[in-house]
């Protein structure tokens, strides 16, 4: 594979749609929204549930327990137990995962319609009423411990567990979601009944649904399979300001290349100069080849395989960060030419040909997110939790088309802050060290 | 269900190919040929070219040239600056990439459907007329061992997977990374490139796929207009390459590293592929990786070592049949923490003896089957994923009627017939097994 994949550039934006795709609202009877695209060309629904919160949710000393407990949510409900519930799934067919980050938890079904009623009836199980063995726990319990073993010995992890413990502290974004071998050792079954009646709740609750479903099927499945959770969950946990030194941490460890992680302060997304950053970093580190870090660290110089740099905007704090790896002899000349491109952009801005470039990129790669049932599910129930309007699709693109050279290099010379740029480096770099 | 082990991919039943009427093909008179897949969902299409040109044609000596060409096909042509395609097709909205495996080499662009004539227009351009500079090859042969770095040097599963690889094969080039050997990577010159380019990239040795919103009677006409002209190579021939000798002794390795924290037991075992008109033993081999190690659940392998006896974080199995040449049946385990790799093993063994001796659970097995009923609807959902399935099984010696009668070919498979596969090719003397431990934690190996 020749390009360097990008992990995070879409669930920032929420990844609007394809302009003319219809989405419906939906009230169920007993009062549960979701957003519905009809497509009843192929016959299966693709569902998309989430819970606002998260693994942020965690109770004090019990990290790690929101993610053991989704992960727990298939190993067993009602009268199953882990395997009867899987034999359940697989002889209907149906695909159904569940998931945790910092943000919320994540559930994701597809569903033939021949037998949609009998695979919902197997969901709500697993929403409402999980069994939570012990010998669940403390099965998945293992494979979590044996992650974050693996974790520990991985440099790029390394990279972004130390690099968010300095730009987040003691706030659970300052930690990993799947706890620490202590606190995961820790967790009890009363602690992962706690963790579920914490973060899955109706107060919290987005739902999009894609595919061969009328709106009335839909409203009565709602029902069905969510009117039964508890009205309320705990409190979300308050905003946390990033910290960004400016520094250099380097974690030694034997490896022939180095992880790099970079960052500095983002900006939210209602932040009136939102939008022109997001071009704007499209144009510094933004996917494919053209981007300006693409083209001095690789393209040029061949210092890396492939770096990149998003805003990151999350609930409770923003950042504007990027990552890549480069060997020990060469991280030093990377990391100098990020510096020395982040400043002179910051300086001197870009050209009107770069924002043309990326404009005409971001608003024809629009329509091109239409991609299958499962991807547009997920695309309508992330617009939900950024608040977008229904009508945001329609709307997006002229967003883009609004930012001009003026106000792109304003927002470059005002947020773009090269003495925060902050980098943590894990590996053997040479001429590299640790400096506040 | 949490996978603890990142390089180990576990079993999947590959998924069928597309309706038969979603499809048209067609060949040009310089030997192209072509798929058409149509889904008018969006007005999205991905058009790809496949060359049946992978790391296992390349000379010994050579290796990574296929994968380090691939790279380069991104500088210019006589008529296109160096960048210029991708530029193009980001400025339509698009995304392009490329990817090298053992057996082909592959281009592809997906964006919006009216544009397809553009980079239908660029590739094949760039099929006949790059033009590499000294220095372009200079920097890119960095980037390539730096993506060596990244994804092997820097991960002690992936430089195991390339000695299990090596062990494997004595004799057939399958033993050599796609990526290649770093000191192999290093010597590589633009001469080299040069050559493997004019070799392989003709449209006689090329599949075009489009899949999207299009009608394939304009496809036809587009590819007549920009691939038509394009002269096949005349040195290409038939890809037969150095076979395997029988092999008659088990060979066993064993691997330490720092930062392996997870020790585990990999082994393979060389298992015939898919072949033209007979792909009947490679479906069978693929319900036999489901059973007994594809679900995390109710797969053999995690019933008795995860569930049952609780000696393993995870286990699993995976094959998968699209390979010109004999390809691997690989299962692993991973033991929970106290449990020797040796008695981790012989547990494995233990679940496949049974299996051997006890047959195949019919509820089991008929749950696979209503999987991949279901999938034929599924599928339908993403025409990239079908587009890879004409595209890879076209470029590893099969044909657009063995690709539309695997779902067939599939359904057909007995119980029976899972057993005679398993008895065929799970045998020991036919296997590499390895242990990968953290360096300090070695155990001696049997």
């Amino acid at each position: 594979m020749i390009r360097f994949v990008l992990a995070a550039v879409i669930g920032l934006l929420a990844s609007p749609i394809w302009a003319e795709v219809k989405i419906a609202e939906v009230t169920s009877p007993g009062g549960i929204k979701a957003w519905l695209v009809e497509e009843h060309g192929i016959p299966f629904t693709a569902l998309e549930i989430r819970f606002r919160g998260g693994t942020s949710l965690d109770a004090p000393g019990k990290r790690g327990a929101t993610m053991l407990m989704a992960s727990l949510l298939e190993e067993g409900a009602g009268n199953l137990d882990s395997q009867s519930f899987a034999e359940a799934r697989d002889d209907l067919a149906a695909k159904l995962s569940f998931d945790a980050n910092a943000d919320m938890v994540t559930v994701s079904a597809q569903m033939l319609t021949e037998n949609r009623d009998a695979a919902v009836a197997l969901l709500r199980q697993a929403l409402i009423d999980p069994t939570f063995d012990q010998d669940a726990i403390d099965r998945v319990r293992g494979q979590i411990l044996s992650i974050i073993d693996n974790r520990a010995t991985d440099p790029s992890d390394i990279a972004s567990e130390t690099f968010a413990a300095l730009t987040y502290g003691d706030h659970p974004y300052g930690s990993s979601e799947l706890g620490t071998k202590v606190s995961v050792n820790s967790l009890t079954r009363d602690d992962i009944f706690a963790a579920k009646a914490a973060t899955m709740a109706r107060d919290r609750l987005y739902v999009s649904a894609v595919g061969d479903i009328s709106p009335a099927d839909l409203g009565v499945l709602l029902d069905t399979l969510l009117g039964d959770l508890p009205a309320t969950g705990a409190p979300l946990p308050p905003p946390v300001e990033a910290s960004f030194t400016g520094g250099t941490t380097v974690v030694d460890f034997d490896t022939p290349q180095s992880a790099i992680q970079f960052g500095q302060p983002g900006l939210k997304l209602s932040d009136p100069d939102y939008y022109a950053a997001f071009v704007l970093n499209q144009i510094i580190g933004g996917s494919g080849f053209t981007a300006r870090l693409m083209d001095e660290v690789r393209e040029k110089r061949g210092l890396t395989y492939g770096v990149s740099s998003d805003l990151v905007t999350m609930d409770l704090a923003e950042s504007w960060t990027g990552g890549l790896a480069s060997s020990n002899d060469k991280a030093a000349e990377a990391i100098k030419v990020i510096r020395q491109l982040w400043s002179d952009v910051a300086a001197n801005g870009v050209t009107q040909a770069e924002l043309d470039a990326a404009k005409t990129y971001m608003t024809g790669s629009y329509p091109l997110r239409f991609d299958g049932n499962g991807t547009i599910a997920g695309i309508l129930v992330g617009m939900q939790m950024e608040s977008f309007p229904v009508d945001y699709p329609a709307k997006r693109n002229s967003l883009i088309e609004a930012v001009t050279l003026a106000d792109v290099n304003r927002v470059a010379r005002e947020r773009m802050q090269a003495d925060k740029l902050t980098f943590v480096v894990v590996g053997k770099p040479e001429a590299v060290t640790t400096s506040p | 269900m949490f996978r603890s082990i990142g390089g180990l991919a576990l079993a999947l039943l590959v998924a069928p190919a597309a309706w038969a009427d979603q499809v048209t093909t067609f060949s040009l008179p310089n030997g192209m040929q072509a798929v058409v897949i149509e889904d008018h969902r969006a007005p999205v299409v991905t058009h790809m070219v496949w060359y049946r040109a992978g790391s296992a044609d390349e000379k010994r000596g050579k290796s990574g040239i296929a994968h380090f060409l691939e790279h380069l096909m991104f500088k210019g042509t006589k008529t296109l600056a160096p960048g210029a395609f991708s530029k193009t097709v980001e400025a339509f909205g698009g995304y392009d990439n490329a990817f090298t495996s053992n057996d082909q080499t592959a281009y592809f662009q997906r964006l919006a459907a009216d544009r397809l004539d553009v980079v239908m227009k660029m590739e094949a351009d760039r099929m006949r007329n790059l033009i590499l500079s000294e220095e372009d090859v200079t920097t890119e042969r960095e980037v390539i061992l730096e993506e060596r770095a990244q994804r092997i040097d820097s991960s002690p599963e992936a430089l195991f997977g390339e000695q299990m690889d090596a062990a494997q094969y004595l004799n057939h080039p399958y033993g050599t990374p796609t990526i290649g050997w770093r000191s192999e990577m290093e010597q590589l010159s633009r001469q080299d490139a040069l050559d493997w380019y004019q070799l392989y990239y003709a449209p006689n040795n090329a599949t075009l796929i489009v899949a999207g919103d299009v009608d394939p009677a304009k496809v036809k006409a587009m590819a007549e207009t920009w691939y038509g002209p394009l002269k096949p190579s005349e040195g290409i021939v038939d890809r037969i390459r150095p076979q395997e000798p029988p092999q008659l002794a088990e060979r066993r390795l064993s691997f330490s590293d720092p930062n392996i924290s997870q020790p585990y037991v990999a082994r393979s075992y060389l298992a015939p592929e898919r072949n033209r008109g007979a792909q009947e033993q490679a479906a069978a081999l693929s319900f036999l990786a489901a059973l007994l190690g594809g679900n995390p659940q109710t797969s053999l392998l995690s019933r008795a070592l995860v569930f049952d006896q609780k000696i393993a974080i995870a286990a699993g199995a995976a094959y998968d049949g699209t390979s010109l040449d004999p390809t691997t049946f690989t299962v692993y385990v991973a033991p929970a923490p106290g449990v020797k790799l040796a008695d981790a093993e012989a547990a494995l063994d233990k679940v496949i003896a049974d299996l051997l001796e006890n047959g195949v659970d019919k509820a089991q097995f008929d749950r696979l089957k209503t999987q991949l009923r279901a999938d034929l609807i599924y599928r339908k959902d993403n025409v990239g994923d079908l587009a890879e399935d004409y595209g890879s099984a076209l470029t590893t010696g099969l044909t657009i009627e063995d690709v539309q009668a695997w779902p067939d070919v599939l359904q057909a498979v007995t119980e029976e017939d899972v057993i005679k596969a398993a008895r065929a090719v799970l045998d020991r003397r036919h296997a590499v097994t390895g242990w990968a431990t953290t360096t300090g934690s070695e155990e001696v190996m049997q």
